[in-house]
């Protein structure tokens, strides 16, 4: 039994830096100037299962993304962890796209590269954290889906056992692939990429198609396919008059300890 | 489409093993809110699927529902996305409903984009705020970059307008004491006729809590990486205990394994609180941090560095060493006991 598995990913301006990223006063766009764009960082823990699978049941990783063409860099990252191939979907035609229309462009770039038993998305990404690409992603494929999984089995009939961590808990399921799964990032940790590794991804196939190498109908993709629109975008208010409180650790607590108590705590 | 043949706002309301999440009770709140600006007649009303769930409609009721759409069925009996999609999707399209609003929780996460892409309309995710424009379209806020932005999602074409909130963002709204409401059986046999089988749920498993659940706490006492160690951790333990709180933490607490898990975590990819008392201790103030806890009602932060960012976020901003400020506090607040 062998799988063929392909992982979404996305790369996104590193979450360490989100502090720096500002709105321009003028023209009210998003400035994230000298930020590096990397892998979604759980979008590797979805790569790691992925490989897990292959390394026990043979098979292929396909890692797919939907980006700018630069974002082969961060393919080739992938294909350095251990993935066998790399597709690039990319065209200005893309562009604007909200999850609905982004999910359709990936998820004709997926037929268009072949027949999957299981795709492996993260649960979120850093940047957008709508969360909601994958569950969309598997109904345009119209195969099963769970997000947030937190530990897998594949069975020897191809089923797969999973958990899926919610509130205070978690639900247990029995999938027949063909299976998406969104993992989160308890999931494992993921590998980290080799001098070899790194080598041998160099000679690994990456293809880039734009829309005219796809099957895609004009009216469900970038900013025409998406049911929502942006508005005006701002930095949320977070100020309080913060006083001051400075003092040996007694005159410290002789003044909390009135505040906490005004505020409706009894002691 | 023509958008002005959807009417009204409707929640669709969680419930695992017959108790109804609480986020449901805050977006019936917002949905109320929401009917009151559209000024429309279209009873505000609330969606809930399950098994054995016939009693729970008042509840619903005493929180804003004025119409309750029950589908009571075993093979709804555990959340399974295959299903509960397409139960929603024939209910909508069935009612048409303007505007729809869900929890961001773990289930909402996954059914209402799989909802949306049903119904082809739009979902604005995780919205912290939501309002009504000039033209009576959904306004919804939606945070990017860890909460660093904040961005307006509008779904002029489509309908419905879905919306997903996550628990704690909305205030609790008040008790009805006697509510009018209907109550509608809705037979999703039909639509459960379709489900592929392809999906099944075998269980649920609950992780039993200890102490107060962090998004009810009165008080919540967070530490962060300045804590610095599992020995300094167990001092945010025991003044949150003191204070019949709840602990909170960030993402470095975490990751050192001083806290007990993510479920302690507080932020734009954890909770969201708003305690009446919030303390944080050795939090530098990263946005996404502060964009779970920025509506607590009194906000005290502990940190060494007077430039930390988290001081403009806090009503009291205490200059100093956590360790022996929270030592002093607790042995204070015990004194007051003894």
């Amino acid at each position: 039994m062998s799988f063929n598995i392909a992982v979404c990913i996305k790369p996104v301006p590193d979450p360490q830096h989100y502090d720096k990223i500002t709105i321009h006063p003028v023209t009210k766009t998003i400035t994230r100037e000298g930020i590096p764009t990397i892998i979604n960082p759980v979008d590797k823990n979805a790569l790691e299962a992925a490989l897990q699978v292959r390394e026990k049941f043979g098979g292929k990783v396909t890692v797919i993304t939907m980006a700018p063409p630069n974002a082969q860099e961060n393919l080739r990252e992938a294909l350095a962890m251990g993935a066998d191939e790399a597709v690039l979907l990319s065209d200005r035609a893309f562009a604007g796209a909200d999850t609905l229309a982004t999910s359709y462009t990936l998820a004709q770039g997926l037929k268009k590269t072949g027949k999957f038993d299981l795709v492996f998305t993260g649960t979120e990404s850093a940047d957008g954290a709508t969360s909601q690409v994958p569950a969309q992603l598997a109904e345009w494929l119209d195969m099963a889906h769970l997000w947030n999984v937190r530990e897998f089995t594949v069975n020897d009939s191809g089923e797969i056992n999973a958990k899926i961590k919610i509130e205070n808990g978690s639900i247990e399921y029995l999938v027949k692939m063909p299976a998406l799964l969104a993992v989160s990032r308890d999931i494992n940790k993921p590998r980290y990429t080799s001098i070899m590794g790194v080598m041998k991804a160099k000679k690994k196939p990456l293809s880039v198609y734009g829309s005219p190498d796809i099957e895609l109908n004009p009216s469900l993709i970038g900013l025409t396919g998406s049911p929502t629109q942006p508005g005006a975008i701002y930095t949320p208010s977070l100020g309080r008059k913060g006083q001051v409180v400075e003092g040996t650790p007694e005159e410290v607590a002789a003044r909390l300890i009135p505040r906490i108590r005004a505020a409706g705590i009894v002691l | 489409m023509d958008v002005r043949d959807w009417k009204g706002v409707w929640v669709i309301a969680e419930q695992m093993e017959g108790r109804l999440n609480s986020v449901s009770f805050e977006l019936l709140g917002k949905a109320r809110e929401l009917k009151a600006r559209l000024k429309t007649d279209e009873p505000v009303t609330a969606v809930l699927l399950g098994e054995n769930i016939a009693g729970l409609d008042l509840q619903l009721a005493r929180y804003g529902a004025e119409k309750v759409i029950l589908a009571d069925h075993p093979a709804l009996k555990i959340f399974q996305n295959d299903a509960y999609a397409l139960v929603l999707e024939e209910i909508l399209a069935q009612n048409k409903p303007s505007i729809v609003l869900m929890g961001a929780t773990a289930i909402g996460s996954d059914l209402a984009p799989a909802v949306g892409a049903k119904l082809k309309t739009g979902v604005a995710a995780h919205c912290v705020d939501l309002r009504i424009d000039d033209n009576g379209d959904l306004v919804s806020v939606v945070p990017a970059f860890g909460g660093k932005v904040l961005g307006d999602i509008l779904c002029p074409g489509h309908r419905p307008q879905f919306a997903t909130l996550k628990p704690g963002v909305l205030g609790k709204p008040a008790i009805l004491e006697n509510p009018v409401f209907t109550t509608v059986c809705h037979d999703p046999a039909k639509a459960l006729a379709k489900d592929p089988g392809r999906v099944k749920a075998l269980g649920v498993y609950r992780e039993e809590l200890t102490g107060v659940p962090l998004e009810e706490a009165e008080v919540v006492v967070a530490g962060g990486w300045g804590i610095g160690s599992a020995e300094n951790w167990e001092l945010i333990k025991e003044l949150a205990a003191l204070l019949g709180g709840a602990v909170g933490c960030t993402r470095p607490a975490v990751d050192e394994c001083w806290a007990e898990g993510e479920h302690q975590m507080i932020g734009t990819s954890g909770k969201t609180v708003r305690p009446k008392v919030y303390i944080g201790a050795g939090i530098s103030g990263a946005t996404h941090h502060l964009c779970g806890m920025k509506d607590s009602g009194l906000v005290i932060s502990i940190n060494k560095d007077k430039e930390a960012p988290v001081f403009e976020c806090s009503d009291l901003a205490v200059v100093g060493d956590a360790r022996s400020i929270l030592s002093q506090l607790i042995e204070e607040i015990k004194k007051i006991r003894a």
